[in-house]
């Protein structure tokens, strides 16, 4: 597939190094790939784009409250990523996780029922919108804290390893994150015991408005693996087939090898860093130009270039598309909300006694009625 | 019954958990080859071998987070933190992590893990190395926290948290761990959430937890063979969930109370057990309850500084002395003699 070509500015250091970004080359086209599969995958990226923007909607209808992350213009990452993982894997998110879950295959209902706080919702509306959890998939959280799912997806790698297990961990995260003692210390025990875990920095290249370069002194962020003697790649972030074909090679080797590795894939975020970011502090210039390599478009523009589908075809599969995502607004707008006194259910999974089931105004020992007559 | 230290049966029974348990496993710094800071897990390694005693890199956060991970695919990890000083390096992975997924994924996942790790200063360890900070931990909804005083508590509460699917902090002190106790022989776990009366009495009520639990014992025993006092002891033992009845109880039967804390006296455990006598037991109370806790100041290396900032049995002696004296009590028990 022929995405737009991408080459963006680099500090001037960087240049004179050669540490430039390009696309990678020589890999795998249409000619080896099958156009079903490249349809398949717009498919599932056309989930993502129609699933997010209908939640910005919902979210400034008031419909979604807390943080909301959007993967826009992370599409072909997400897409690329979970074709890469068999469904007895595990997958560890940072808080922009609907795409994953999307295309996990967690319901679009269900997700949208958690964003939306209701009791159908993948977290049982206890979770949000960044906390999007499916022990069904093995999708393990999306996690708000940066950093936390670090250290559990070296613990699950662990747990794996533990009972001589072949399945892969795949940790996602963002940029920012690996600048964070965690990053560290999890892909250096990783490395050090032998972990099946991938971990992938989805490079949008801006934490919220910080840009990788003003937080990064290595900016080129698969660089890190050297210090744990780690694989790494960097892939283009907004071609679905190089992030596959990349993916696959570190979950493959994680899973005959038991080796960790580093991805990182390098795409640009459509909208603010969430839904409530007007995101004024980015150049109308690079907003632009991130916009031209938006990567649906692209893909919509290769299948028809490339004759795999027609752009009348490709408009019925929109329409497809948003029929789901209609179903799934509804779903959440008709599922309950949780019942209150379903408030002390999840606290401990072992029931001790003395444990605490106080609301704010109830009093820790009974009143005495006598009292005060 | 066998007479041992804190410490051994601290190492009995995470040797016959491990022996019980294939998913059970031990990490931590220094745990294997040097045996522990404490010795805790000594020989562990040998007879185990080091996939299931593993010693970690100097990374709390990292090996913390990979417990609570390991846990979560349902391995029951008990990590031992080499003191709870460095827990503040693990806290988001406590605090946020393995105190948070069980209920915020909506009850899908739980954590069956441990984290064992020692309080206590009085040790010439100066300020950073000497804090107690369960109160953090016990503070959290999500974890459990116990803190036993006796070597038989040891035992039976680390049974009940290894076998526990919530994560459990296992306090232990390092004053304790040479302190010896009748231990039983079989492996019946205790009960997390429970306060025990280890001492029965009419005169007065005093709570503790680990070390102080100890010393409140003690105190309790001078008192009554040089004065005739009969203090009530209620050692805690958990600290989440919190047995506020157990103490209340006592605290209607001898009307008064003295808390004892090894932690600063602020915002403290002593401060949520003043306020619960109060809620609990206003009616019955013949004077205010005080606490004996941590001068609040960072804990100094000399010795006479480090001695002059931590509670000691004549501190507690002397509340306690306050305390009778303020409700006319003691007079009339020393006249009584």
């Amino acid at each position: 597939m022929a995405t737009t070509s991408r080459t963006r500015k680099r500090p001037e250091s960087q240049q004179a190094t050669g540490a430039r970004r390009t696309r990678p080359k020589g890999r795998s086209g249409t000619d080896a790939d099958t156009g079903a599969e490249l349809l398949g995958h717009y498919r599932q990226m056309l989930l993502v784009r129609r699933f997010e923007e209908r939640t910005a909607q919902a979210y400034t209808e008031a419909k979604i409250g807390g943080y909301c992350h959007l993967n826009l213009g992370e599409e072909a990452t997400v897409v690329g990523l979970m074709a890469a993982v068999t469904e007895r894997d595990y997958l560890f998110t940072n808080y922009r996780d609907h795409g994953y879950a999307l295309v996990r295959g967690m319901d679009p209902g269900r997700v949208m029922a958690e964003l939306y706080g209701r009791s159908d919702g993948v977290s049982r509306g206890w979770g949000g919108s960044m906390h999007l959890f499916d022990t069904e998939v093995r999708q393990l959280g999306g996690y708000g804290i940066v950093g936390g799912q670090l250290p559990l997806a070296a613990g699950a790698g662990l747990a794996i390893s533990y009972r001589g297990g072949d399945e892969v961990v795949l940790c996602q995260m963002g940029d920012g994150t690996t600048n964070i003692g965690a990053f560290h210390e999890s892909l250096n025990l990783a490395a050090l015991w032998d972990l099946p875990v991938v971990f992938v920095v989805v490079n949008n290249q801006l934490g919220m408005g910080t840009t990788v370069e003003m937080a990064s002194a290595e900016p080129e962020l698969s660089k890190r693996a050297g210090a744990y003697r780690m694989e790494s790649a960097r892939v283009d972030g907004n071609d679905v087939l190089a992030v596959r074909e990349a993916a696959t090679k570190a979950v493959e080797r994680a899973r005959t090898e038991q080796k960790p590795y580093l991805l990182e894939t390098v795409s640009g975020r459509l909208r603010g860093h969430s839904v409530v970011d007007p995101a004024t502090y980015r150049d109308p210039a690079e907003v632009e130009e991130v916009r031209s390599q938006d990567p649906v478009t692209a893909l919509h523009d290769h299948l028809v270039g490339t004759e795999v589908a027609d752009a009348d075809t490709l408009a019925e599969l929109d329409a497809e598309i948003g029929g789901i995502v209609k179903a799934a607004v509804e779903f959440a707008e008709n599922s309950p909300s949780p019942d209150p006194t379903s408030l002390f259910d999840h606290t401990y999974a072992t029931p001790v006694p003395n444990d605490s089931r106080r609301l704010p105004a109830d009093p820790l020992f009974p009143l005495d009625p006598t009292a005060g007559a | 019954m066998a007479h041992i230290s804190y410490r051994q049966a601290l190492h009995d029974t995470l040797r016959s958990e491990l022996q019980r348990d294939e998913n059970v496993l031990l990490m931590g710094e220094e745990i294997g080859r040097f045996e522990g800071s404490y010795k805790i897990t000594a020989g562990m390694l040998d007879e185990f071998g080091p996939k299931r005693v593993r010693d970690t890199p100097i990374a709390e956060e990292g090996f913390t987070g990979a417990a609570v991970g390991a846990a979560m695919l349902g391995l029951r990890p008990v990590v031992e933190i080499m003191t709870i000083n460095f827990s503040l390096l693990a806290l988001d992975q406590i605090m946020n992590h393995a105190a948070k997924i069980y209920g915020m994924f909506g009850g899908q996942c739980s954590v069956p893990m441990v984290i064992r790790t020692p309080g206590g200063g009085g040790q010439q360890l100066a300020a950073t190395h000497s804090q107690n900070v369960e109160l953090f931990y016990a503070f959290t909804p999500g974890l459990k926290v116990v803190a036993p005083s006796s070597p038989a508590d040891a035992k039976a509460l680390l049974l009940a948290s290894i076998r526990d699917d919530d994560p459990v902090l296992f306090l232990e002190n390092l004053a304790l761990y040479n302190t010896k106790g009748e231990v039983p022989d079989t492996d019946e776990p205790g009960e997390i959430g429970r306060a025990a009366v280890t001492r029965t009495g009419s005169d007065i009520t005093l709570v503790g937890y680990s070390r102080m639990a100890h010393v409140a014992l003690q105190v309790a025993e001078r008192l009554a063979a040089d004065e005739g006092i009969e203090a009530e002891v209620v050692d805690l033992r958990s600290l989440r969930p919190l047995d506020r009845q157990t103490v209340v109880d006592s605290v209607k039967k001898t009307n008064c109370a003295v808390v004892l804390e090894d932690d600063w006296l602020t915002y403290g455990i002593g401060a949520e057990l003043a306020a619960s006598i109060s809620d609990g037991a206003f009616d019955w109370l013949d004077a205010p309850v005080r606490r004996v806790a941590m001068a609040e100041v960072p804990l100094p290396y000399a010795k006479p500084l480090e001695s002059a900032a931590l509670p000691s049995a004549d501190d507690v002696v002397t509340v306690i002395h306050q305390t009778l004296d303020a409700v006319g009590r003691r007079s009339d028990r020393v006249g009584a003699r």
